[in-house]
C-alpha cells in the first residue's frame, strides 16, 4: 500500500501536465467532428498523445483501416522500446496478468518516471504512478471537447505547443548532463528536419502517414550514441543513469 | 461521420497501441546483458521525443482550421521552453509558460500594436 501511495505522489505532476495537452486533443477531436464521448473514449483506450492526434486526422479523412493501423503502429512503436526497457526494470516474478495491466499505461512520461527508480519497479508502485495520469488525460480530453465552442481558433492553435514544450522539458535536462544523450537527441532532431525539408527525402517520408520518419531518425540517433566511445570516461551511460535522472 | 466506421477505427487504434505495449513487458522476462542494447534502449525515448518535436513544434501554434505554417509565436515560445528546460523547471511549468508566451505573441502583440 505504501508503494501505491508513493506511486500516486510521483505520478501527480504528470497528471497536471497531461491536462493542457489532452484538453487540446479534445478541442481538435470535436473540431474534426467527433463527439465528446468518442474523444474521451479514444483517450481512455489509447493513452497516446501523438498517435491519437494522427489517428483522428486519418479517421476524419476516411482513411482505410490498414493505413490507420500502420500509422498507429509506426508512431507508437516507441512504446515497444519503452516496454522492452521496462521489462528489464521489473521483477521477473510479476505475473502476466499484472504485466498486462501495467502495459496499458506505458506513456512517454510515466515510463520516464518508472525508469528513474533506483530499485526494481513493483506492481503497486506502477499502479499508483499510472492512476492520476489516466484521470488527467481522459478528464482533460472531456473538458477540451466540451469547451471547444468557447475558445477562439487562435487560442486553440496556441495550445498546440504545450505537448511539444513538455517534450522539450523531458529532453533537455538529461542532454545537459550527458554529452551522449545530447548527441543522440541532436542527431534525431536533425534527421527529422531533413526528412521534412530535403527534396526527395520529404517525398519518401510522406509514405504511410509520415510516422516512420520519426522512428528512423530516433533509431539512428540512439544507435549512434550507443556505438561511440567516450574518450574521457569509460563508464557506459547505462551505469551512470542515476546521475542525470534524479 | 459513419458511426460504424469510427467505432471500428477506435477499436483498431486501441488494439494496435495495446499490442505494442504488452508484447515486450508481457513476454520478456530475461534480463539483457548486452551493454549496447541497454544504452540504445536508454537513449530511444529521448530520441523519439526529439524527432517528434523538431521541426513540428515550429508549426504547432497555427490557428485551428488553418494550413500549418511556421510562426513567430512558436519560435519564441520554443526558445523560452528551451531556456526554462535548461534551468530544469518542471514539465508543467514549461508547458504552461510556453502556451502563455505563444498566446501573447500571437494575439497580445497585434492587439497592442492596433492601439497605436
Amino acid at each position: 500500500m505504501n508503494e501505491f501511495i508513493r506511486g500516486l505522489k510521483r505520478g501527480f505532476p504528470i497528471c497536471l501536465g497531461y491536462i493542457p495537452v489532452s484538453f487540446t486533443f479534445g478541442l481538435m477531436a470535436v473540431k474534426l467532428g467527433f463527439s465528446p464521448l468518442q474523444a474521451t473514449l479514444i483517450s481512455l483506450t489509447n493513452m497516446a498523445s501523438a498517435g491519437q492526434f494522427a489517428g483522428i486526422r486519418l479517421i476524419e479523412g476516411g482513411a482505410p483501416y490498414i493505413e490507420l493501423v500502420i500509422t498507429t503502429l509506426v508512431i507508437n512503436i516507441r512504446y515497444f522500446l519503452m516496454s522492452l526497457s521496462l521489462s528489464q526494470k521489473v521483477s521477473p516474478d510479476i505475473s502476466f496478468g499484472k504485466r498486462s495491466v501495467m502495459a496499458y499505461c506505458i506513456t512517454d512520461e510515466v515510463f520516464a518516471l518508472a525508469a528513474m527508480e533506483k530499485d526494481e519497479v513493483s506492481f503497486p508502485f506502477f499502479g499508483g504512478l499510472m492512476t492520476t495520469p489516466i484521470l488527467g488525460w481522459t478528464g482533460g480530453t472531456l473538458l477540451g471537447a466540451i469547451a471547444s465552442g468557447l475558445l477562439s481558433p487562435e487560442l486553440q492553435g496556441c495550445m498546440g505547443i504545450a505537448l511539444y514544450c513538455m517534450f522539450i522539458a523531458i529532453i533537455i535536462p538529461p542532454a545537459k548532463k550527458s554529452r551522449k544523450v545530447a548527441m543522440a537527441v541532436a542527431i534525431s532532431a536533425l534527421l527529422s528536419c531533413m526528412f521534412k525539408y530535403v527534396p526527395g527525402l520529404n517525398m519518401l517520408s510522406q509514405a504511410g502517414g509520415g510516422g516512420w520518419a520519426i522512428i528512423v531518425s530516433a533509431v539512428l540517433g540512439a544507435a549512434f550514441s550507443a556505438s561511440v566511445k567516450e574518450n574521457k570516461r569509460r563508464r557506459k551511460p547505462s551505469e551512470e543513469r542515476s546521475q542525470y535522472e534524479s | 461521420m459513419n458511426l460504424n466506421y469510427v467505432a471500428i477505427c477506435m477499436f483498431l487504434m486501441f488494439a494496435t497501441t495495446y499490442m505494442i505495449r504488452v508484447t515486450p513487458l508481457g513476454f520478456v522476462r530475461r534480463k539483457m546483458e548486452n551493454l549496447w542494447i541497454k544504452d540504445f534502449l536508454f537513449y530511444i525515448p529521448f530520441c523519439v521525443l526529439s524527432a517528434m518535436t523538431f521541426p513540428d513544434v515550429l508549426y504547432s501554434t497555427t490557428a485551428a482550421g488553418a494550413t500549418p505554417h511556421v510562426s513567430m509565436s512558436a519560435i519564441i515560445a520554443t526558445m523560452v521552453a528551451q531556456l526554462m528546460s535548461w534551468r530544469e523547471r518542471g514539465l508543467v511549468l514549461v508547458a504552461v509558460v510556453a502556451v502563455a508566451v505563444a498566446v501573447f505573441v500571437e494575439m497580445g502583440v497585434p492587439y497592442i500594436m492596433s492601439l497605436f
